[in-house]
């Protein structure tokens, strides 16, 4: 299952509030705790899932694939790259920085590049992402990422299992 | 000698690239694997090049095989997803196909089925990352034990010039440390352009993992380079390119393409690091010996007698 044809989304939230706000809402034992008082009552959690979906969609062009790689993008989603490539851009970029399939579109990877590397983050962008799991589509990744589930999404260890 | 083998002794490694055809022949591959079989180390059979319907690369990669040369078998992640993936390399290692040059793969957009449902399910450093894994932790991306685990030697792609340009040689840092122990780029007509990539790729030690084959084309016409730009992603061709090719008249323009690929290749060889040249000709195979003679790396190409 997965939702409409990807499209590259320039985001709406500056790259500063966005690293700023990164801070605030990093896991903690509070949020854990939110979390889990969420995920424990059905309506309380369709209610957040859907919550997230209205900031993140109009933001981030959020398609809702539940494992969220914002933190280590710049804040460009990589779910809107039209082949999905959660580990940078492919050899199809337009000299112009145009993405291949949307030529009147940015690439999703060169606006994450400049973003990230404007902030000191560019080296975020050599962390190795596992594949996708297709199961997470429409899940919360703000609850998924405040229990702990998304510890695995990207690695610095070469050696590790993809 | 083995591609391999040939990158491991540090000599200087030529590949090709055959098209399989719209068709359930393999005569024709069979036809240009022999001709170039005394020429190259590896030849590519590329997968569904340009998103159009051919002939199975593995099975193209088997008849090039078959004449005794050595297959580069081209796995895009446009049309299977992971489970596929991995198949396809256990039946490639099984038949004896060792190379596999793992790619993204162009968008189902830009062939002859533009409304197919595109996978891309793994991308390219993931695909590198699972059958790396495959083939040295003999488990599949499950985790599931592999019986026996299959050989394979792991090629990747890059394009040196697209943006974001500063972060190419990090990119192929990427694939590298998924897996990738040879890299075949775009095509190369921007030679400094290339050069400055290459020094990013040398500070991040990536030579010392990764052969690089630069990407060398031979242009058959102005109007060749002209579809070239247009229609093939992440091709760049710099003017000057344009106006010496437009400087010769039509009937010469083959020949001065293969002039042109022939000084690329003596110019991209002296840049250090740089082992080896893919020579982009699909479609124009017949150029290859011409190129490398004219480049003089025919002679370079060790002791072997090849």
């Amino acid at each position: 299952m997965t939702a409409a044809s990807p499209v590259p989304v320039h985001p709406r939230l500056g790259v500063r509030v966005a690293y700023r706000l990164q801070r605030v809402l990093r896991p903690n034992a509070g949020y854990r705790w939110l979390g889990a008082r969420i995920e424990s009552a059905g309506p309380a959690r369709a209610l957040f899932t859907g919550a997230e979906r209205q900031t993140k969609t109009p933001m981030f062009g959020c398609r809702m694939c539940g494992q969220c790689a914002l933190p280590v993008t710049g804040y460009v989603c990589p779910m809107g790259c039209p082949k999905e490539l959660r580990n940078g851009p492919c050899g199809g970029v337009g000299a112009d920085g145009s993405c291949e399939v949307y030529p009147e579109r940015r690439c999703v990877w060169v606006d994450a590049y400049d973003r990230a590397a404007s902030q000191g983050r560019a080296g975020d962008l050599r962390l190795l992402h596992r594949p996708v799991d297709h199961r997470r589509w429409g899940q919360s990744s703000w609850l998924n990422y405040w229990q702990g589930r998304d510890e695995e999404l990207w690695t610095d260890n070469n050696g590790a299992h993809p | 000698m083995s591609l391999r083998e040939r990158l491991a002794s540090g000599g200087f490694a030529v590949t090709a690239e055959i098209s399989p055809p719209r068709g359930a022949s393999t005569a024709k591959i069979t036809e240009t694997a022999r001709s170039l079989k005394d020429w190259v180390d590896a030849v590519n059979v590329t997968d569904n090049q340009g998103s159009n319907v051919r002939l199975a690369s593995w099975a193209g990669s088997l008849a090039v095989l078959k004449t005794g040369l050595e297959p580069v078998m081209q796995m895009t992640c446009r049309d299977r997803n992971r489970i596929a993936l991995q198949s396809d390399l256990l039946g490639a290692s099984a038949l004896g196909i060792r190379n596999i040059l793992v790619m993204t793969g162009d968008h189902p957009k830009f062939g002859d089925h533009p409304g197919a449902k595109p996978v891309f399910d793994l991308d390219s450093v993931q695909l590198l990352w699972t059958l790396r894994t495959m083939r040295d932790q003999h488990v599949l991306l499950s985790g599931r034990r592999l019986d026996p685990a299959p050989d394979c030697f792991l090629g990747a792609v890059e394009n040196p010039f697209a943006p974001p340009v500063e972060f190419r040689a990090d990119r192929l840092g990427k694939k590298v440390a998924a897996g990738a122990q040879f890299v075949q780029t775009q095509f190369v007509f921007d030679v400094p352009a290339f050069a400055r990539w290459m020094t990013q790729v040398r500070d991040l030690g990536l030579t010392e993992h990764c052969a690089v084959l630069a990407g060398v084309g031979a242009v058959r016409s102005v109007k060749a380079l002209d579809y070239m730009q247009s229609h093939v992603p992440g091709v760049e061709v710099p003017d000057h390119i344009f106006q010496r090719l437009r400087k010769v008249p039509p009937a010469e323009q083959t020949a001065e393409g293969i002039k042109l690929a022939a000084e690329i290749a003596q110019q991209v060889a002296e840049i250090p690091g740089v082992a080896g040249v893919h020579l982009l000709v699909a479609g124009n195979e017949q150029a290859v010996p011409a190129i490398l003679d004219r480049a003089g790396l025919k002679l370079t190409r060790g002791t072997d007698g090849r």
